[in-house]
């Protein structure tokens, strides 16, 4: 066991962790940061994606151990100060059925937004082609973002 | 006004609690399987005394520690709960686990010792129909003389048609978490689409009365069919072990391992002779359909059924039989997805007049016009009931405009010309699926609707929350009824102790009952409140005549059509009816009326009304590679007048898409000895966001109101599923593209790329000779 600590948003967290664990693992079960979903476990279906360290990455691949120090954030962390102007428009759409890819999804359009403001259809698909949804056939989530962005 | 999804803050916030989120004590066990590594085999022996000594292992049971019946099938008794003296599919439960970490757990699974002896195995749909492998007598429904309208038709067609099975790939796998009480008292956080059914198997595994068992279920990550019954399993496995223990254990299945010992979509092979004029009339059709069951009985019978009544589809054909038959397989047990058997049942004559078009060398969107269901004459199917309120036409006439089939025939007929190795095609389908249980005692729903004295109301209904929208629409029913802002309305989750003995959340049906359900209980308590209403507008203003059947619920206020001046606020009519000594609680209860099948006549009124859509759908493919891509879809779908639009539109993309990875990408292979090979999203692999059609323009048909239902709603979560359909068709018809749509494609469904390429090379070499 190994005391690291992590800035999870915006909180400094200490946590025991084993060499072997997965970082989606300690978030959920010893930190109750809830948002990042199990879908695969492989790294392919992206109902896990966090940020680290401002970067999108499937916390199901990452060792905990290894994000000492690093800073994590999570859908939780994108409302604090109440939903974003992308929550919203995903309410707004009806984006989401059944929600259980809506974290990972989130995360993934919010780091698209936050490099490329304005970006064109092509480049949302680009940005969410890691998270697998299996209710909406996607559109009413593209159609989420590029509203948003027509806003702006 | 736009109404969103009651959980989408939730959604996109995080904060959507679903079973594996809850919050439980440090006490948790989890819950692991060892599972049959064969798909045939005797149990000779077992051992599990070393393996019960392993550090951090709490309980491993087998079948000889079960409390009650060894028995989870959900209408025949063949699915053991654990393995006894045989196992039947590889991925078969044979003992439990609870326990602290998964490492503990498999640490005692290499000490469990266990002896098999290998018997042969049935592994394949075909090898099932060579050795009669059947689970049941074969079914029948036959309308017409089909072996005499054969004979005499002028022109005939036969062949076969293997359609590959599907994964759910709900996204949150299958979970249930177990917490047991005082007493014999077990509560039950499951992932089900049927929490009644599933409160019923767990009393019954441990030999409980039901009144013990709780079953809870907040929302499902997704189920698409995969939890109507197989929920059921996992809750079962954790009951036991709850049980056992004494402590929370929670049993949910990863990913690969989910993949790997559930049920799926039953694959089929369907055998057809059809005859049919020069004019394109089909005249007779004769099928044969096998459905590959999987080791037990599960949904199947009721899946072959409704394959059998979407067997015809949207055509009048006046000389039918079909017969259906179940196929015992040594694979896990085949259930409900998404369509029910519909999809495979359609398939077979969509094939049948994609051939008989280019036989006649017709557009096949002609022919399936010719054949489209009468709306005064040539309505009554294969199994007697007459198609009424029949919208195919409009959409016909409509879709063929806004899709503008016709120029892009010819553009694609174009296209083709000019390119050899990237081929385009283009189809047309219709869906009309028919709404209802086939199984007629289903068709029952409850509810019950508690008002509270500040005017705030909780809704209880039978229904499941899958993401489909249903607890949105159901607060949108009591709100509109009550005439209030719909969030004063919140809808519980789902609950056996509070309407008892339901129907699963299925066959599309999940509006039409419980919404019904919902405003019956509504109306009852709208009954009282316009009583007391009645003496308290009469209190405000003497001398005026109030009776209750003029009480207008409107606004967030009671008021008389008479006197629309004079109003009581809600919040204050139902604080008074409470001082008034009103009961403020209701129940709604809600049975389909006619609905009935002859399963030995094969006739009969299975359905309360149908479902109608329409699809056009242009594909793209490389010859050389298979590759292929949907340029463009265009959809028209009928539901009703919508409940809700955005969340209807949502249903018919979601389904669509999830219809497209049905026959395009989602093959399933197995090695000989009965193993996935492909049980994780790397290799098997469901759409994502890159492969929906480019251009996607779906639309809902206006001005076609359901007389009978709810508002005049249509139940929508299936019947956009099969307009994929139209995209198989037009991968068909890209690929007979290859061979100038003289010669006959050999696509397998799903097409993927191989056997696109496959398809297009054999037509090439045909062409060659
Ligand atoms: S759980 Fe991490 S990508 Fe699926
Ligand atoms: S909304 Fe269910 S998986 Fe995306």
């Amino acid at each position: 066991m190994k005391k690291i600590t992590l800035k999870v948003n915006n909180e400094s967290r200490f946590v025991h962790v084993e060499p072997n664990e997965i970082l989606l693992d300690v978030l959920r079960d010893k930190l109750g940061i809830k948002s990042p979903k199990s879908g695969c476990e492989r790294g392919d279906c992206g109902a896990c994606t966090i940020l680290l360290n401002g970067e999108s990455v499937k916390s199901c691949l990452v060792f905990a151990i290894e994000c000492d120090g690093m800073d994590i954030r999570t859908i939780e962390g994108l409302s604090e100060k109440g939903l974003s102007e992308l929550q919203e428009s995903f309410i707004k759409h009806n984006s989401f059925q059944c929600g259980f890819c809506a974290p990972g999804v989130i995360i993934s359009a919010a780091e698209l937004l936050e490099h490329n403001p304005k970006p064109n259809r092509e480049e949302i698909k680009e940005a969410i082609a890691g998270n697998l949804c299996r209710c909406t056939g996607y559109e009413s989530i593209i159609e989420a973002v590029e509203d948003l962005v027509s806003k702006k | 006004m736009k109404i969103f999804h009651e959980s989408a803050a939730y959604h996109v916030s995080g904060k959507a609690v679903y079973i594996d989120d809850i919050q439980v004590s440090d006490q948790i066990l989890n819950g692991y399987l060892y599972t049959s590594p064969y798909a045939h085999a005797k149990i000779l022996k077992f051992d599990l005394s070393e393996a019960r000594k392993t550090n951090g292992v709490s309980a491993i049971l087998s079948y000889r520690d079960l409390p009650g019946e060894n028995q989870m099938g959900p209408i025949v008794h063949d699915e053991p709960v654990l393995a006894e003296k045989s196992v039947e599919f590889i991925g078969q439960a044979i003992f439990l686990i609870a326990a602290q970490t998964e490492e503990a757990a498999l640490e005692a699974k290499k000490k469990i010792s266990i002896e098999f002896e290998e018997l042969p195995a049935v592994t394949t749909l075909k090898q099932g129909i060579e050795q009669n492998s059947f689970l049941q007598a074969q079914r029948k429904i036959e309308i017409g003389n089909t072996e005499k309208a054969l004979k005499e038709t002028k022109n005939t067609l036969s062949g076969e048609i293997e359609i590959g099975g599907q994964e759910h790939w709900y996204l949150e796998t299958q979970v249930c978490l177990c917490v047991p009480g005082e007493g014999m008292e077990m509560k039950a956080y499951a992932s089900t689409q049927n929490p009644a059914e599933t409160q019923a198997i767990i009393a019954e595994v441990l030999g409980v009365s039901k009144h013990q068992i709780e079953v809870e279920t907040r929302r499902l990550g997704g189920a698409f069919g995969g939890k109507e019954t197989q929920g059921n399993h996992v809750a079962a496995w954790a009951a036991v072990l709850a049980n056992h223990t004494k402590r929370p254990v929670k049993v949910r299945l990863q990913r690969d391992e989910d993949q790997k010992i559930t049920g799926k979509r039953h694959p089929f092979l369907i055998k057809y002779t059809a005859g049919y004029n020069d004019e394109g009339l089909i005249e007779a059709v004769d099928l044969e359909l096998f459905a590959n069951a999987g080791y037990a009985t599960d949904l199947t019978m009721a899946v072959l059924e409704r394959a059998m009544m979407h067997a015809e589809n949207a055509y009048f054909i006046p000389n039918m039989r079909i017969i259906g038959k179940p196929v015992k397989t040594n694979l896990p047990s085949n259930t409900a997805f998404r369509g029910f058997g519909g999809p495979q049942g359609m398939i077979g004559i969509e094939t049948i007049i994609d051939i008989v078009a280019r036989k006649l060398q017709k557009d096949s969107a002609e022919i399936r016009f010719k054949n489209l269901y009468g709306i005064h004459d040539k309505n009554i199917t294969p199994y007697g009931q007459k198609v009424e309120n029949n919208r195919l036409f409009m959409l016909y006439e409509q879709l063929v405009k806004s899709s503008e089939y016709q120029m892009r025939r010819k553009d694609v007929e174009r296209y083709n010309a000019q390119n050899e190795f990237s081929k385009r095609g283009l189809a047309m389908t219709p869906v009309k699926f028919g709404i209802s249980f086939t199984t007629a005692f289903l068709n029952q729903a409850g509810a019950l609707v508690n008002l509270y004295t500040d005017g705030s109301v909780l809704l209880n209904h039978g229904g499941v929350e899958m993401g489909q929208g249903l607890h949105t629409k159901m607060q949108q029913i009591a709100a509109l009824e009550f005439g209030i802002d719909i969030d004063l309305v919140k809808v519980n989750a789902t609950n056996t102790s509070k309407v008892p003995n339901t129907s699963p959340t299925a066959a599309s049906s999940g509006t039409d009952l419980n919404g019904m359900a919902v405003k019956i209980a509504v109306d009852k308590l709208k009954a009282r409140l316009a009583k007391v209403a009645v003496k308290k507008l009469a209190e405000l203003q003497q001398g005026l005549n109030f009776v209750e059947e003029d009480i207008v619920f409107e606004k967030n206020a009671v008021f008389s059509s008479k006197y629309s001046d004079l109003k009581i606020g809600f919040q204050q009519i139902v604080n008074a009816a409470w001082l008034e000594r009103e009961s403020l609680s209701a129940t709604g209860f809600y049975s389909t009326p006619g609905v009935h099948f002859d399963r030995t006549e094969g006739k009969g009124q299975p359905f309360f009304y149908f479902a109608f859509g329409m699809a056009v759908t242009e594909v793209e493919i490389d010859v050389l590679t298979g590759q292929h891509h949907v340029l463009r879809a265009d959809i028209l779908h009928d539901a009703g007048e919508s409940l809700n639009r955005s969340i209807d539109i949502g249903q018919v993309e979601g389904a669509y898409v999830q219809g497209l990875g049905w026959v395009t990408s989602e093959e399933m292979k197995y090695d000989t000895k009965g193993n996935l090979l492909n049980h994780s999203p790397d290799t098997y692999k469901i759409p994502g966001v890159r492969d929906i059609p480019q251009i996607f323009n779906v639309k809902l048909l206006e001005g076609a109101p359901n007389p009978t239902t709810i508002r005049k709603s249509k139940a929508v979560g299936e019947p956009p599923f099969m307009l994929a359909i139209s995209a198989y068709m037009a991968l068909r018809d890209a690929v007979s593209a290859v061979g100038n749509h003289k010669l006959e494609p050999d696509l397998q469904l799903p097409a993927t790329n191989e056997w696109i390429v496959l398809a297009c090379r054999k037509l090439r070499n045909m062409l060659m000779c």
